[in-house]
């Protein structure tokens, strides 16, 4: 399939990098993926990237910790073996909310980190004995790659990619670079 | 150059002069007779449908237990056993008591509204600081609003330290009772803090801190002015600021804490919290960023900060969602070490305002922490300026309430209310800190051109 072909335009410098996005994407191209060494600021913005929802996924694990923390607290504390909490022994959760807090706290905090980070990387693509995708090592050191789908028009789009800066471009059949 | 608008300079006019009068009606109606604050409780009494005796003893047993200001160190089994035989003796007494509390009211609801507007300047002063300190690179196109509201700190807390005096000097010891040598005599407790607690000794401290911050703010604010019009290269102004800030900043930690020991827990001078300090801090520091936020996103609004962008705004809501969280950190910190423990000279501070203040006390925590918490929390919200104006209104009622708890179950007990005397007092010192401030930014222009990081600022972009 021709879908399967793609273009690797290399750079060297995330600045280039970031203009050479610009150029190719009010030229209407479709940018697959890049591979940077780091984090280059904005480059989801250029990309025209959706913003991320991970936020949204964190506030509802937060509520999932801060949920298991008080059924976990009432079970334990308030009805399996009810405790003399500070002196008062009310056997009400609600009584002894105060001493709770800083464990609902806790399992909120620690429910949303974790979740995050395993959904972050299932949400990539990254888990445990994965292949790496990485068509190119050496975007783990100093360059930068930009991945182009191309639909029969290789020849101008290497020409705008070598305009753009690229110190490289290279036809790329899909299965192969795996 | 910035102008202090008519209209606004009016209104700030207008609050004073209205909340001048209210002071004024407060203090006036505060003098009740014997037999007015009889009838008063009589009348309440057959209002709740409770016998005035039963209201007396439960007043007594409160009263040796919940209040600090109680003269007696009878224990409540003695008091009790009183009770019975000295009935008459008692009710007097109450009636006594509450024809105090009543007298208190307008001392402090004047010094609470005091206290809150200078506290929001002293906030900004040490804000600013940290700036010059830490060298932030963001901030420095904030600088002259930051300068414009530290403004307020010389009068603000001259008058705080006025009052503070005047309520034992020319009044009847009505907001701290360790000012009252009769309440020191039969009071062991205060005897033996009174090296420390004594009315001398407490207005040169408290001009001490007040020198301190001021000769900082002037020179600060000096050092700022003549950083503009030094040459491009010429940086030994800012560094100057630099050494000043960070040597505030010690000053300041230390005499934070112990004003907030003198102008604030000595009010329950049985009582006392190591962590007392950072608290009041945490709500000083919440509230002054809240209000460089509002006034910023004013003067935008008027055109006059062209340079401040969206990401300035975002940052200082971010400052104001993370000092709303440690503040509740600090909040419950103390709450819930003197819950646990449950010792009954430290727990009385928490049962008096769950027994008499269970809206404002559990209220402010909804307003300073879920509020802020919830309408803050999502990133591009707090880039809305109406948005962040109405989680600052509502941070800004929170701490002034958290002050109120502070000082009131100490001084008027059960008696509160926020009436008359309370929203008077905050309009006239609203309308102060409104003057003395937007006078103080006509005084420089608004962008500190000289600030070596005033570039990185002005491209500040998240």
């Amino acid at each position: 399939m021709e879908a399967s072909k793609v273009i690797h335009a290399i750079y060297t410098d995330d600045d280039v990098l970031m203009s050479a996005v610009k150029k190719v994407k009010s030229e209407r191209y479709h940018i697959e993926e890049i591979y940077t060494p780091f984090p280059v600021h904005g480059l989801d913005k250029a990309m025209g990237l959706e913003p991320t929802r991970i936020a949204i996924a964190s506030f509802i694990y937060g509520c999932i910790g801060l949920t298991v923390a008080i059924v976990m607290m009432n079970f334990i504390m308030i009805e399996d073996w009810p405790q003399n909490i500070g002196g008062k022994p009310s056997f009400s959760y609600i009584e002894n909310m105060p001493a709770f807090v800083p464990i609902m706290f806790e399992l909120t905090v620690f429910f949303a980190a974790h979740l995050m980070v395993i959904t972050f990387y299932l949400r990539s693509r990254m888990w445990p004995f994965k292949k790496a995708e990485n068509p190119d090592p050496r975007t783990t050191d100093d360059h930068f790659l930009m991945e182009i789908a191309i639909h029969g028009n290789e020849a101008e789009l290497a020409i705008l990619l070598k305009e753009t800066g690229a110190v490289e471009v290279n036809l790329v059949d899909k299965d192969e670079a795996h | 150059m910035y102008t202090f608008s008519k209209k606004l300079k009016t209104v700030s006019i207008a609050l004073m002069l209205i909340g001048a009068l209210g002071v004024v009606y407060g203090f006036m109606t505060s003098h009740k007779s014997f037999e007015e604050v009889e009838t008063m409780l009589a009348e309440e009494a057959s209002h709740h449908g409770g016998g005035h005796e039963a209201e007396t003893k439960a007043h007594v047993v409160a009263g040796d237990t919940d209040h600090s200001d109680n003269t007696h160190q009878d224990n409540t089994h003695d008091a009790l056993a009183d009770v019975e035989h000295h009935a008459a003796d008692e009710h007097a007494e109450h009636v006594e008591h509450v024809q105090h509390q009543i007298a208190n009211r307008p001392w402090s609801a004047l010094y609470v509204a005091a206290f809150f507007f200078f506290m929001i300047a002293l906030g900004v002063l040490a804000f600013y600081a940290i700036q010059f300190a830490s060298q932030a690179g963001w901030s420095p196109v904030l600088f002259r609003v930051m300068e414009g509201i530290t403004a307020y700190v010389l009068p603000g807390a001259l008058i705080v330290l006025g009052i503070a005096v005047a309520s034992g000097v020319i009044g009847h010891y009505n907001i701290f009772i360790w000012m009252d040598p009769e309440v020191v005599e039969h009071d062991k407790l205060i005897q033996g803090k009174s090296s420390f607690l004594n009315l001398p000794w407490f207005i040169i401290r408290g001009l001490i801190f007040i020198a301190g911050w001021s000769l900082y703010r002037h020179f600060a604010r000096k050092f700022s002015i003549a950083q503009d019009n030094a040459d491009i290269n010429d940086n030994r102004n800012f560094k100057k600021s630099f050494r000043i800030a960070a040597g505030f900043l010690v000053f300041y930690i230390y005499t934070e804490s112990m004003m907030s020991w003198d102008w604030i827990m000595s009010v329950d001078p049985h009582w006392f919290s190591t962590l007392f300090g950072w608290y009041v801090f945490a709500s000083m520091f919440v509230s002054g960023i809240t209000v460089i936020a509002l006034i910023t996103m004013y003067l935008k609004s008027k055109d006059l900060l062209p340079f401040v962008n969206d990401s300035h705004l975002h940052d200082l809501a971010k400052f104001m969602f993370a000092i709303s969280i440690f503040w509740t950190y600090l909040w419950f910190s103390q709450f819930m070490l003197i819950w646990y423990s449950n010792i009954p000279e430290e727990v009385t501070y928490f049962v008096t305002r769950f027994a008499d203040y269970k809206l404002p006390f559990l209220g402010m925590v909804v307003m300073n922490f879920v509020f802020p918490l919830l309408v803050l929390m999502n990133s591009d919200y707090k880039r809305i300026p109406w948005f962040v104006v109405m989680a600052g209104i509502v941070i800004l009622c929170g701490h002034y309430i958290d002050v109120f708890n502070m000082i009131m179950p100490a001084t008027v007990g059960d008696r509160w209310y926020i009436g008359i005397p309370e929203l008077s007092s905050i309009m006239l010192f609203a309308g102060l800190f409104m003057f003395v401030v937007f006078t103080a930014l006509t005084k420089a222009p608004l962008l500190a051109k000289g600030n070596p990081f005033i570039k990185e600022s002005e491209h500040f972009h998240y």
